[in-house]
């Protein structure tokens, strides 16, 4: 717990003679490694690399700390009634639990009072410069990086700093992906992505059409139902809509009791199967899709209400939407509806504009990387992502350890350098391996997790490297 | 009590079986004048209640500028019933306490309630840790019991109360009131962690490096010197000793000089500020 470096923030105008490619001066970071946005991801990384002795400045391009979570941040995905999807022990940070007094699973507004409390707790928010965006990061020699950052919305000059190693902690649930279609810039009702819904009063007394059944579209579509003349919800594919509770206890607990008697996959969706034929039986008698895949093959959603809301009529299932009229929507098998409202919860793009894509073997620049651990980029060994991970359970326990994983790794270049040397091996070796069991080819399934097959890779990453 | 030094990530049981929460007593000491120094968390041993630390200590912190808590761990002191408490439930406690507190904290156990932060240590990335008097079970605890007071010790043995008696807690100098009066405040553990003290639980090896501390009594009959060296040993340092107190450091009557040293190693030691 020693601090090699113990400043707080850098000072700007500390430049040393040192100067970038276009001639423009760099202020030397030294050690400090630093730490692209403050949510969840980046925060881990701020703990945990101060608790292994680095210095660290971190950047965050909003004014507050919680990234996704912290709704007054514009670009924040989530929605008035948002709560958790899993459960508090597979959500939490291993090393700094919920409160007791916390439900099963807690709402936005108490992971955000979370976050906050773990930045004050570990003294987070004296390495976080606010307001400040990060527009490029370019590796220079000795593997390390310049880091230009400069004002939110782009006022005041830009300043570069020359750091030991980069983590990027953006997030991958701020741009959203929407889907083309014909006849879409004809229709005359409203449209929107699901990033923009933030409360059920703008669906109040409409006629509403939400697309996209990943959680967000889930959760919409039950809003809808609650709050809209009529709800119609199209899903190109047939879903297994998993409740919240099973067995008297939140599902994602069961799972892992299953998990760790590393009952087999097969097993696991034969029960779950089973168990679903309990509950709500077979939904194609609602006239929902009969799903194309087996369970646990598309990225799970956890919603006891859908199934709920669709049996009580206030949620009409459609097939996908085919093209757009001006006052209709026709939909796949021809039928046409009429929509005031469309909410499209297509899901979202990860994004990094500040890096050149070949940096990261992400040579078509499409955002997806191609990476050891979800984390680790061949041929530049002081550079890691945390949090890039779509995980059948909680992020935050997966970040923590990446992050950990990445502080050992920078101990081991200083101490151990033939360790590090090794890792860096592995990481060309092995760069683009996954963590799950099979998944439905989507556009959002390249970076599906299983959380347990991830934390033993992670597990083992941190064994060979510290050679036990 | 072997190092085990390899981190542990997958926890499949823990998060499918979740401890389940109980009400918890916690008291507190608060400057009045909060200068940026870290919180303390004593963890009262079995049979222990927060109020044993309330008593001297929290005041005493509090008055050399340190927030202090005190937590009574599930099914002791004020907090609620709990029979069939483990081990695990009590470093959930303590654990939950830590992190409900503004600040990175300093976890302070005393008897087997420092074995239950050696458990949290592994949890929880604290400040820094103090082990007092510290109770890491094994047979040889037990013999030691057994043969200063079997009457109160050997129901123990069969799931019953823990039943320490004045000389094995106080030095002399304590006046027999008192004595008295502490002894009647006891309480007892559950039956399961009782009996897994008998089984020496290895704690995991602690998150986040911090500095411990171990101090004791030469002349505590609860815990011989040897285990006070053993278990500074394994924290690679040595014990501070206070000659003459009993196990009960922070009520005996010259329970100032542990509590002061514990503040002044604070005070120095780089890492727990
Ligand atoms: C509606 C919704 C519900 C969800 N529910 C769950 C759930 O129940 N459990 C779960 O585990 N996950 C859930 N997720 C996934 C969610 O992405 C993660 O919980 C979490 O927010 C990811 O944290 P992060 O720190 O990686 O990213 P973010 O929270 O997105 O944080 C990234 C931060 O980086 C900053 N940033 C980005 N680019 C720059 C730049 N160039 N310069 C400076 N700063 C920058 C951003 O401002 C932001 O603060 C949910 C997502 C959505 C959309
Ligand atoms: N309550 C919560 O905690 C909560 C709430 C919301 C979101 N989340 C999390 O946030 C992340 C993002 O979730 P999300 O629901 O916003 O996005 P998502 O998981 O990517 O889901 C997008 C949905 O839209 C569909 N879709 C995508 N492109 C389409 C197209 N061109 N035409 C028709 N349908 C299309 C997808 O179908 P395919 O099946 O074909 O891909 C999928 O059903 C996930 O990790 C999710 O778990 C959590």
């Amino acid at each position: 717990m020693s601090t090699s470096t113990d400043h707080g923030r850098p000072d700007p105008e500390a430049t040393s003679p040192a100067s970038n490619s276009d001639g423009r001066p760099v202020s030397d970071r030294g050690d400090t490694v630093c730490v692209i946005g403050a949510g969840a991801s980046g925060l881990t990384a701020i703990k945990n690399l101060r608790e292994h002795g680095f210095g660290v400045d971190c950047y965050e391009r909003e004014t507050g700390v919680g990234g996704a979570w912290n709704w007054r941040h514009d670009r924040s995905p989530v929605y008035a009634s948002t709560h958790l999807i899993s459960s508090k022990p597979f959500t939490q940070f291993p090393d700094f639990p919920m409160p007791d007094s916390w439900p099963d699973y807690p709402h936005h507004g108490q992971l955000l009072s979370y976050f906050e409390r773990y930045a004050d707790h570990f003294d987070l928010r004296s390495h976080i410069w606010f307001g400040t965006e990060v527009i490029r990061v370019e590796p220079v020699e000795g593997d390390r990086w310049d880091v230009t950052t400069r004002s939110t919305g782009g006022y005041g000059p830009e300043r570069t700093a020359r750091y030991a190693a980069v983590v990027i902690a953006n997030g991958h649930n701020w741009s959203p992906k929407l889907p083309r279609y014909e006849g879409l810039e004809q229709f005359r009702g409203e449209i929107m992505h699901a990033s923009s819904y933030k409360d059920p009063a703008q669906l109040r007394g409409k006629r509403v059409l939400v697309v996209g059944a990943g959680n967000t579209g889930c959760d919409i579509a039950v809003e809808a139902a609650q709050q809209a003349s009529r709800c119609w919800h199209s899903t190109r594919r047939g879903y297994w809509y998993a409740p919240k509770y099973v067995l008297g206890r939140p599902a994602d607990q069961v799972n892992d009791s299953l998990l760790a008697l590393r009952v087999p996959l097969r097993v696991r969706q034969w029960l779950y199967h089973w168990t679903l034929r309990l509950t709500v039986g077979d939904l194609t008698r609602f006239g929902l899709p009969k799903p194309d895949h087996r369970v646990y093959e598309t990225h799970p959603i956890a919603n006891s209400q859908l199934v709920y809301y669709v049996g009580h009529g206030g949620i009409g299932p459609v097939p996908d939407v085919a093209r757009f009229h001006p006052y209709a929507v026709e939909l796949a098998d021809g039928r046409e509806i009429d929509p005031e409202v469309v909410v499209f919860a297509t899901g979202y793009l990860p994004r990094f504009e500040f890096l050149d894509a070949s940096v990261f073997g992400d040579s078509a620049g499409a955002g997806r990387p191609t990476l050891w651990l979800n984390a680790f980029t061949p041929g530049h060994p002081t550079l890691a992502v945390a949090g890039l991970l779509q995980p059948d359970s909680g992020l935050f326990t997966l970040s923590h350890w990446q992050t950990v994983l990445f502080a050992r790794l920078l101990q081991a270049r200083r101490d151990r350098p033939e360790r590090a040397t090794a890792f860096a091996q592995r990481v060309r070796d092995r760069a683009g391996e996954r963590y799950s069991g099979p998944v439905k080819d989507s556009s959002r399934h390249w970076f599906e997790v299983g959380h347990a097959d991830y934390l033993r890779a992670i597990q083992s990453a941190l064994s060979e490297l510290e050679g036990k | 009590m072997s190092a085990n030094s390899e981190l542990r990530i997958m926890r499949g049981r823990e998060w499918s079986r979740p401890v389940r929460p109980a009400r918890r007593e916690v008291l507190s000491a608060v400057p009045e004048l909060e200068e940026g120094r870290p919180p303390l968390l004593f963890v009262p041993g079995f049979g222990h209640g927060a109020w044993a630390f309330a008593e001297h200590w929290l005041g005493h912190a509090a008055s050399r500028g340190f927030s202090a808590y005190a937590v009574s761990l599930r099914g002791h002191g004020g907090s609620e019933p709990a029979p069939e408490a483990t081990l695990r439930a009590y470093a959930h406690d303590v654990v939950q306490v830590a992190a409900s507190l503004p600040r990175q904290a300093v976890l302070v156990g005393h008897g087997a309630g420092a074995l239950v932060v050696a458990h949290a240590l592994a949890r929880y990335p604290a400040r820094g840790a103090v082990l007092v008097a510290p109770v890491f079970g094994g047979w040889g605890v037990l013999g030691a019991a057994l043969r200063r007071n079997p009457a109160g010790t050997l129901p123990a043995v069969f799931g019953g109360p823990l039943r320490l008696n004045r000389g094995q807690l106080f030095s002399r100098e304590l006046p027999d009131e008192e004595a008295r009066r502490y002894v009647g405040r006891l309480g007892r553990a559950g039956r399961r962690a009782q009996w897994a003290l008998l089984g020496e639980p290895v704690a995991e090896p602690a998150v986040g490096a911090p500095p411990v501390l171990v101090l004791g009594s030469p002349d505590d009959r609860v815990v011989p010197a040897s285990t006070l060296t053993r278990v500074a040993r394994r924290y690679g340092s040595a014990p501070l000793l206070f000659p003459g107190m009993g196990h009960d450091l922070m009520l005996d009557a010259r329970w100032a000089e542990p509590i002061d040293a514990i503040l002044d190693w604070l005070e120095k030691e780089p890492a727990a500020h």
